[in-house]
């Protein structure tokens, strides 16, 4: 150590404590969290990221419902302190709520009167570069809280205190490695995904174990040479092929399998990739005790348009065309609406149609499940092509729900724009953008003419028909949808800063409140001494924000104007 | 916050090893009495003594005297020129180096700098003063989210053309000091002071204003 070192490591240290969180008290009486809580978790809990591990996204609280929800009021708030996307669940363990923030930070707080336990403040590096500046949500396992970072850590927290636990590196940020969803808990183990598709990085799902951060198993979405699939690329282009997974699982319990999103090819123009390319848009069952892929089933090949089909497909026990089916539901990001059969060993392809608009695709083999591509929208080298709906698809991340009640499957999803840019082959360089084209080349049109964009869809999976539609006129529709008991849809996701309850069986809107920004988080239900609650993270931000700006240059009266800065909203009926 | 910080009680820290920003996580008052190890393992944190196997001196940010080099294209490394530099854009990127050591102090992505030579009359008096004739050096680090701002594009509320992240679309005016003219950047880019050097750019002093993005309070 030079003597420079030393004289800067009483200023460094210095800067570490600065770090810490301010503790305002440890929790009391904190409820343990087990498998098997979180696998039948109690109706007044959110734990896991869709509630539960069929990521349906309901809560059976009905307390909240069609008849009274026009009473509902903000019982109380609390500013996060930072900006950018909140896209966190708030999630929620007997009155105890934990809300993850951009800029790796957590927040302990009493769910029923919004006090705070404690707050967690993790220091970024200072030459961090987050193209998504978001995290959403921590996951829960015994006494302890797991957060995936922006620069590339799992991190354990007390629960009780929000202390670390342990902290382990997964891979380099300064190569373009991020993580910014909720760790999927299954039976002591902590599975992350990473991110940075857009960094050209291979993608990777990997579990850690929850007592001391030991990494168990990785288990690339990309195989390498010998492994089945490898033969669906060609040369190198595998070891950059992006398929990054950066959203959270769902777990089968009966038989033990995860179903994991993964992202589309890396780069962008599939002319640099030539194959089929799995795993990348596509969906893998996995062994959670090995990471071993059982199966897969790729929903698009050789993907072209930044299609990442990373948000997990939802389990859903289904009647359809005479026989019961253990479904794979998932609105695409592809614009297609994807029902799968799910079977221990294959998954196999049911039934898919177009939920919003498309020039890209001509139909659907019926023998293979695979999209019969138009080539003259599929973006390639040296010349512009243009395609719809755009590179943020018919249905981005944000998440759909499913109602146990009326068996209807709710999409938040975005219609008449389209995208178009031209590809370019470009050089490699780690942990810099590369995307295949030029980033200031990428549009998003609207559709001339378009009396709106986002769509609130319901859609019945038995029959394939849309039951009803809620249309936004002036704003995209980018925030995840969470359905109830009460027959209530919650969602929010406009650049009106609105958070909306509608009618499950018939879209009718029936309340609605303005926040501080807009909301692209999810909506959870909970309950705490007798009294539901639905809570909600407003602050908008990252691609929200970029669908927003790239409206304005549309010319159709919208302007980028939607405030940023998070705040925590729950709401009760008025007593 | 410091102070609140050093009153709050013991935890354990034994999972020191090998962790960059992990030691900043979490700190004791065990922390402090064990100052030692805990330091050596704080300055892990910070990128100024991240050096690892790069020369000395890479990751120190630029200074007085230093020269300007291509950080990329088929000219890396080969030292600025005013005549590299086409009028009106579009901006050069570029490292630093150390004319007495010629290390080129590129292992931090804190000291990509951007470079442009544009009509003096357009710049406002206190960019004038930064740089020489017309040509005026930036960081090239977004102060929203820390991503390097890699357009130069006709501005999204004007007509000018403006430097441009693409990460979250925050524009800077190189004009006037590299003011925020759209996007969710909170601050201006840190701005670097050129001099001429025997015909070559130099760094005339250190970057004026904060290098990298925001963190939270």
């Amino acid at each position: 150590m030079t003597s420079k070192q030393w004289l800067l490591s009483g200023f460094v240290a210095f800067t570490c404590l600065a770090s810490t969180a301010a503790v305002s008290g440890p929790i009391e009486n904190y409820a343990p969290v087990t498998a098997q809580r979180l696998e039948k978790p109690e109706p007044s809990n959110w734990m896991l990221y869709r509630r539960t591990y069929d990521g349906q996204g309901y809560s059976p609280l009905d307390q909240i419902n069609t008849s009274n929800v026009k009473n509902l009021t903000p019982v109380w708030t609390f500013a996060t302190g930072v900006v950018e996307g909140h896209e966190a669940p708030p999630i929620v363990n007997n009155g105890v709520m934990f809300v993850a923030t951009p800029m790796g930070q957590v927040i302990a707080l009493n769910a029923k009167t919004g006090d705070e336990y404690w707050r967690y403040k993790r220091q970024l590096p200072d030459d961090l570069f987050q193209l998504h500046p978001t995290s959403r949500g921590v996951g829960l396992w015994e006494d302890k809280l797991y957060l995936a970072t922006t620069d590339d850590h799992v991190v354990a927290l007390d629960a009780k205190t929000g202390k670390v636990v342990w902290d382990t590196k997964v891979q380099d940020y300064r190569k373009g490695q991020y993580m910014t969803l909720m760790p999927l808990i299954v039976d002591g183990k902590v599975i992350v995904g990473g991110s940075g598709g857009e960094f050209g990085v291979r993608g990777y799902v990997a579990a850690y174990d929850a007592k001391d951060g030991k990494e168990l198993w990785r288990t690339f979405t990309i195989p390498g040479e010998g492994e089945p699939g490898h033969d669906t690329w060609q040369g190198e282009d595998w070891k950059n092929g992006g398929g990054s997974a950066w959203m959270t699982g769902n777990y089968d319990k009966e038989t033990k399998t995860i179903y994991w999103g993964v992202g589309n090819a890396a780069p962008w123009p599939g002319e640099t990739h030539p194959g089929d390319n799995l795993y990348t848009s596509s969906v893998l069952a996995l062994d959670p005790n090995t990471g071993k892929i059982k199966t897969h089933h790729q929903y698009h090949q050789n993907d072209s348009w930044d299609w990442d089909e990373v948000d997990a497909p939802m389990l859903i026990d289904l009647h359809r065309d005479g026989r019961n089916i253990k479904s794979l539901v998932h609105p695409g990001r592809d614009a297609i609406f994807w029902i799968l059969e799910r079977t221990p060993t294959k998954i196999n392809y049911v039934a898919g149609w177009p939920f919003v608009s498309t020039d890209v695709w001509k139909g659907i083999d019926a023998e293979t499940g695979k999209p019969i591509l138009d080539p003259a929208h599929k973006p390639v080298i040296g010349k512009r092509v243009e395609f719809c709906p755009s590179l943020w698809g018919g249905k981005d991340w944000p998440s759909a729900a499913y109602s146990q009640k009326t068996g209807l499957v709710y999409v938040p999803a975005n219609e008449n724009f389209c995208g178009g840019f031209t590809g370019e082959k470009i050089a490699l360089k780690p942990g810099e953008l590369w995307l295949g084209t030029k980033p200031e080349d990428i549009g998003l049109k609207t559709k001339p003419g378009a009396d709106h964009f986002g769509e609130l869809q319901a859609w019945d999976p038995v029959t394939g028909k849309k039951v009803w539609q809620h249309n936004f006129p002036k704003s995209q529709l980018f925030g995840s949808v969470t359905a109830t008991a009460g027959d209530l849809i919650f969602a929010g996701g406009t650049n009106d800063r609105d958070f909306r309850a509608f009618n499950a069986k018939t879209g009718e809107q029936l309340w609605e409140q303005k926040t501080n920004s807009g909301i692209v988080g999810m909506p959870v239900s909970y309950e705490v001494d007798g009294t539901q609650y639905v809570a909600i993270q407003s602050g908008w931000g990252v691609d929200a924000q970029r669908i927003q700006d790239a409206l304005v240059t549309n010319n159709i009266g919208i302007e980028a104007n939607v405030p940023q800065g998070g705040v925590i909203w729950v709401f009760a009926l008025k007593k | 916050m410091a102070n609140a910080s050093l009153n709050t009680t013991a935890s354990s820290s034994d999972n020191t090893a090998e962790s960059e920003a992990d030691a900043c996580t979490e700190q004791t008052r065990r922390a402090l009495l064990i100052g030692a190890l805990v330091t050596t393992t704080c300055l892990a944190c910070s990128t100024q003594v991240r050096a690892g196997d790069d020369p000395p001196g890479s990751d120190d940010r630029p200074q007085k005297g230093d020269l300007l080099v291509f950080s990329e294209g088929d000219q890396e490394g080969k030292v600025i020129t005013s005549s590299d530099l086409p009028a009106g854009g579009p901006p050069v990127h570029a490292w630093p180096k150390d004319p007495k050591t010629s290390v080129v102090r590129s292992a931090s992505r804190l000291n990509e700098i951007l470079i442009i030579r544009l009509d003096p009359a357009e710049l406002d008096e206190q960019t004038r003063a930064r740089a020489v004739d017309g040509i005026i050096a930036y960081s090239a680090i977004c102060s929203h989210a820390g991503c390097p701002v890699t357009a130069w594009v006709k501005s999204d509320v004007g007509d000018k053309e403006v430097f441009k992240c693409m990460c979250h679309n925050s524009e800077y005016d190189p004009r006037a000091g590299a003011q925020v003219v759209f996007g969710p950047a909170p601050r201006r880019l840190a701005a670097l002071p050129l001099t001429l050097t025997e015909g070559s750019l130099s760094v005339a002093g250190n970057f004026v204003g904060k290098v990298g993005g925001a963190q939270p309070g």
